[in-house]
């Protein structure tokens, strides 16, 4: 089943056209990476999916983006939409908040009191997220005594805490070593199972080893999207072929 | 010995280098001559009569004086904290940074910041103690000192929820929060440090203010007894009875309580604020 369908999107930051006529469909429960170089739109992109870019002044979106069939923009609560689309950033960024509390956070903000719940939710989250064992006696403590991977384990964890369908992730390992990256990527691999991930990555040999489906971004345009491998073997676009053979980028 | 002989090699080198260490220790030194010229003087005079309950032209007690500080330090803070935390939040997470009313609005505190406290003295007495008849009182000095520190509550406020990172606000909104709750769950405990040594000044210079309270709360030396009746702050106690001439030993052991009180405030607050980074960063 088709879980996101994008037609004809286009975006403007100011008289910046940063994403150009984008038109994709995302299957449920599958893991599709962005790849492209710096400033080609594939993070803009991501952040539409759950309407981070609402957040932008000057930033216009013409196009439709249907999420289970619904249009995001027209038939969504901006909340509720980012509730189902749960995102990962970049830089970990758990709160400032012991670790059980940064779990908490998104329950507590959908309405969730009940003590016996929220520990529930909270340990159940951090299992998903594969840092239960490492975590479970210290859930008290702040979440910035964590190491970087940790710390991105916890902000996946967050994210799974308000139970989405759906997990963007905007470069998820780009700030960890490579063991915690390993950890990651195994982790993505895992929740597959129950999510729908959409991944945007600088690395190419991690959208290689995750992702089922791939597509390259160039200046605002989605050059090529299909499987994976057949991006990584025989790309059909010339520009497709530099960039993965590292040519430019 | 290394360390002489490359100076002695820069003269110039040397003669920074002593003449910044002398301001250093003079900085010290003045503090202390001043701390120890106060104890001196005052410490003879905390005598027990001075702590009486209640005041007379003999023991010159500073017991109403010590409450009514209290008591307008309170008010004043429940009176600006709120309006001041408001402000800066409307400032910072709402107002278009270059709209016309924010540079306004920026105007507007720099200026009360900048000015003379005698000047909010007259103010209150104008506005507060006559045109709206609260007479010389506890509500009417309040209201004149929460003017006063509202400038500094709101820049460090403001300057506060800056230094909060972006980070935090996306994570929260990525979690299908609103506005709302963003601001009062995660921006304002991450600031609260900041907005706490805010706070801090701000007593400080309540306590410490004599011209902006002199002719709004009044010098009554008695324990006020509501909002409408006058009192003499630690500070006021200490000018009047310096004014007066006759218990200038006690204006300095009135001082020694003010200062007593000051480091209080601050080491009491100090440790709130380790409290709260505590719990966030450890």
């Amino acid at each position: 089943m088709e879980k996101f369908e994008i037609r004809n999107l286009n975006l403007h930051y100011g008289a910046f056209h940063a994403l150009k006529d984008v038109n994709m469909k995302i299957k449920e429960r599958t893991i599709t990476a962005f790849i492209g170089p710096s400033g080609c739109g594939k993070s803009t992109f991501l952040k539409t999916l759950n309407r981070m870019n609402d957040l932008i002044p000057e930033c216009k979106i013409e196009g439709d983006i249907l999420l289970d069939g619904q249009d995001i923009y027209r038939n969504f609560d901006v909340n509720d939409l980012r509730r189902d689309v749960g995102m990962v950033f970049q830089k970990p960024n758990p709160f400032p908040m012991s670790i059980y509390d940064n779990i908490a956070y998104g329950p507590r903000t959908h309405g969730i009191k009940n003590r016996s719940k929220l520990d529930e939710i909270v340990e159940q989250s951090l299992r998903e997220a594969a840092i239960w064992d490492e975590v479970k006696d210290r859930l008290k403590k702040s979440a910035l005594a964590l190491s970087g991977g940790q710390q991105q384990r916890i902000c996946i964890a967050r994210a799974l805490a308000v139970k989405p369908s759906v997990l963007l992730m905007d470069e998820p390992t780009s700030a960890l070593d490579p063991i915690s990256t390993t950890k990651v990527e195994d982790l993505v691999a895992r929740l597959k199972e129950h999510y729908t991930i959409v991944i945007v990555t600088h690395n190419m040999q991690q959208a290689a080893r995750v992702s089922d489906k791939t597509a390259f971004f160039l200046l605002g345009e989605v050059v090529e999207y299909g499987s994976t491998e057949e991006i990584f073997s025989m790309p059909k676009d010339k520009r497709t072929e530099d960039y993965i053979t590292g040519r430019f980028g | 010995m290394n360390e002489l002989k490359a100076y002695l090699k820069r003269p110039l080198s040397l003669l920074l280098r002593v003449a910044v260490t002398a301001a250093a220790i003079l900085t010290v030194v003045v503090l202390i001559f001043l701390i120890l010229y106060i104890l001196i003087n005052g410490i003879p005079y905390m005598k027990p009569s001075l702590f009486a309950l209640e005041y007379n032209s003999e023991n010159v007690s500073v017991v109403p004086s010590i409450i009514s500080t209290l008591y307008l330090v309170g008010l004043s803070l429940l009176l600006a904290v709120p309006f001041g935390i408001g402000c800066a939040i409307y400032l910072t997470e709402y107002a278009k940074p270059t709209s016309r009313f924010v540079r306004v609005i920026r105007v507007t505190t720099e200026t009360l910041s900048g000015i003379p406290s005698i000047i909010y003295g007259l103010f209150g007495m104008i506005f507060f103690v006559t045109a709206l008849h609260f007479g010389y009182s506890i509500l009417a000095g309040a209201l004149t000192a929460a003017i006063m520190i509202l400038p500094l509550i709101i820049r460090t406020t403001e300057e506060a929820i800056k230094s909060v990172p972006d980070l935090y606000r996306e994570a929260s909104y990525g979690l299908g929060a609103g506005k709302l709750r963003t601001i009062f769950r995660v921006v304002l405990p991450s600031a609260m440090p900041g907005i706490l040594s805010g706070i801090i000044l701000a007593i400080g210079r309540v306590i410490g203010e004599t011209a902006a309270l002199l002719y709004t709360a009044g010098t009554v030396a008695k324990i006020p007894d509501g909002l409408f009746s006058g009192g003499r702050t630690l500070a006021l106690h200490m000018y009047v009875l310096s004014g007066e001439g006759l218990h200038m030993g006690e204006a300095f052991a009135t001082g020694i309580i003010l200062l007593a009180l000051v480091v209080l405030v601050n080491f009491a607050t100090g440790r709130i604020v380790k409290r709260f980074t505590a719990k966030g960063l450890q």
